[in-house]
């Protein structure tokens, strides 16, 4: 800045206006040059440190901020059991099943803006999907393969949780709340089983919700139904199909269940269980083996 | 009868909504060896300490390599997050494969005048449409699937064994883990091998590699156990089964009874329980082995029903 202020007063060939806008630019194109450097270093920008908060280097605390400031990645704790990595002891199915659900949603909500859920009108729209709109079949086959994955996933997820005695104490109520989520997997997967409307669908359905026409009290064939007035118009499967056999209603009802009020409480669930894996003391193991000589005897309240 | 038919077998076997199932049947065995391969590890560490008391103190008690000094715990960035991306990328990767290979299936428009033979279940509920056989619809299709959820949900509220919390353990846990891969091996995913390999046109048995065939007939007499001992009125029907049942309940009580409290280890946390764990505990093992016995009594005796009442049949 020194030498152009010095250098200003003596034009002497060059008309000084000229020489002034020269400056100009080079101030300008100086500046410019200043900021795209400034770029390389893309964490000292205003915009990175507005959207991370803390300073990413090399230290111990720059790690664990990175995962404690972030919503996504502060599901996780800063640190974890060292053995807890491993493949062998969680087999990675938990978070598989958490990964299928998201691509279902995300292909899901995608399945949606082709599908229209009304009788008739379901079953084109997906031979239309199949054969016209683009990559619609792969879209398909990939919300449907990652169902089955992701029932497959539940279930292997269950069996690990088992076999390492996971489950107890103090960790009881997240089991339950999986279990209520194994149940809630299933349902989703039934539901969408209807949407294409095709043969294979509508007897599946119509063979599970079949079985509601036997529930204890409130189906019409089942123990005591009959007797308390229940028959195939007002009873526990008419609510579950909007009508006496599988229908437009029960297509309509199958949709709402299966991207509206599944999903919805599906997540809450999901939400609750991550939380109650942090607040149990994280994950279980794999933790260091206890004999049968140290066990204490039990504390009677 | 004909010679093996392999054609039918593969058309089952590569049907697309079958593929999970076929999956499983290399998938559960290949866990359940891996678990119980890391699980003979720690139980050869848990007899080494137990043995000696002075290494008991000092070992780190893990089967994993150990030195003094190591950090116990490791920084989940980036440690585990880069874990769970190659897993998010193998998923990713397997699941694109599957799905440019394999086309979901879509059948005919649904058409409720035309019944598909056989008409199944989707395939994880096939366990529960087998089990229809067995037992009347509103014990199989809502009783049992109750029971299984409600059972999952309070083992671990009467499971008192304070071993085994975070290992894989097979000697300090016989019992439980001997319940529930029955449960979830043999009850669950057997049935739902039989319901997919097995159950044909008009839910007929044809072993794997006999032609499905729509047309045929089977003699099979099914009768209930009080025809057999020629008790023919109803109120006594009533009384004959609910000795029987009340019988079984009894003695197979009793045998577990027996097997939980026999051994040492199981009798050391039967003292544990207390009366409402053990009674809850009993009521879920006597019903779960309600269903393999009446699995046995039907297809090796043909008897359909123990207990006929008016009102419901067991």
């Amino acid at each position: 800045m020194a030498d152009q202020v010095s250098t200003t007063p003596e034009p002497k060939d060059e008309p000084p206006k000229l020489d002034k806008i020269r400056q100009g630019l080079k101030a300008f194109s100086d500046k410019a040059k200043e900021d795209i450097e400034a770029l390389k270093k893309p964490e000292k920008t205003p915009l990175y440190k507005s959207m991370f908060r803390v300073k990413h280097d090399e230290s111990e605390r720059s790690r664990a901020l990175s995962v404690l400031t972030n919503v996504f990645f502060h599901l996780h704790p800063a640190k974890v059991n060292r053995d807890a990595v491993r493949y062998g002891y969680t087999w990675g199915m938990g978070g598989i099943t958490f990964y299928l659900f998201i691509v279902l949603t995300f292909t899901g909500v995608l399945l949606m803006f082709y599908y229209h859920p009304s009788k008739g009108q379901a079953y084109r729209d997906i031979v239309y999907l199949m054969n016209d709109v683009p990559f619609g079949r792969l879209l398909r086959n990939m919300h449907r393969w990652a169902a089955h994955l992701m029932v497959i996933a539940v279930w292997l997820h269950m069996f690990r949780v088992f076999l390492t005695g996971s489950y107890k104490r103090p960790r009881e109520f997240n089991w339950c709340v999986g279990v209520v989520l194994l149940v809630f997997t299933l349902l989703l997967s039934f539901t969408g089983y209807l949407l294409p409307d095709d043969q294979l669908g509508f007897w599946a359905v119509t063979v599970g919700t079949n079985m509601a026409r036997a529930t204890p009290l409130l189906g019409h064939e089942g123990p005591f139904g009959p007797q308390l007035g229940m028959t195939p118009y007002n009873d526990v499967r008419f609510a579950l199909l909007g009508g006496s056999i599988v229908d437009a209603n029960a297509l309509l009802r199958a949709y709402i269940w299966h991207c509206l009020a599944i999903p919805i409480i599906v997540s809450l669930l999901l939400g609750v269980h991550f939380w109650r894996v942090r607040k149990d003391g994280g994950i279980s193991g794999p933790a260091p083996v206890q004999l049968e000589s140290e066990i204490k005897p039990i504390r009677k309240i | 009868m004909g010679g093996f038919n392999w054609q039918q077998l593969w058309e089952i076997a590569s049907a697309p909504d079958n593929v999970p199932i076929v999956a499983l049947l290399f998938l559960a065995p290949f866990y359940t060896w891996y678990a119980f391969h890391q699980a003979r590890e720690n139980d050869r560490l848990i007899d080494q300490l137990e043995a000696d008391p002075k290494l008991a103190k000092t070992h780190h008690r893990k089967t994993f390599p150990w030195r003094p000094g190591w950090l116990k715990e490791i920084h989940t960035w980036p440690y585990l997050m880069r874990m769970e991306l190659l897993v998010a990328i193998i998923v990713t990767v397997i699941l694109t494969v599957w799905s440019l290979t394999l086309n979901a299936p879509l059948e005919e428009l649904s058409n409720p005048n035309l019944t598909m033979n056989p008409a199944k279940a989707p395939w994880y509920f096939l366990g529960l449409q087998e089990m229809l056989v067995y037992f009347d619809p509103w014990i199989a299709g809502v009783l049992m699937p109750t029971l299984i959820i409600v059972g999952l949900m309070v083992i671990p509220y009467i499971d008192e064994n304070p071993l085994g919390s975070g290992y894989y353990t097979l000697k300090q846990r016989k019992f439980a883990i001997a319940t529930f891969c029955f449960g979830f091996m043999v009850l669950w995913l057997v049935m739902v091998f039989i319901g997919t390999f097995i159950r044909g046109p008009g839910w007929m048995w044809f072993w794997p590699g006999q032609t499905w065939d729509p047309g045929r007939v089977v003699f099979e007499p099914n009768r209930d156990l009080p025809d057999l001992f020629g008790v023919s009125s109803m109120p006594v029907k009533i009384v004959f089964g609910a000795i029987v049942m009340a019988l079984y309940v009894a003695v197979v009580g009793y045998g577990l009874h027996k097997l939980i409290t026999r051994a040492g280890f199981n009798k050391k946390i039967y003292e544990r329980m207390s009366v409402i764990q053990y009674v809850v505990m009993q009521t879920f093992l006597v019903v779960m082995l309600l269903l393999p016995i009446k699995i046995l009594i039907r297809l090796l005796f043909r008897i359909k029903y123990i207990w006929i009442t008016p009102w419901f049949n067991v």
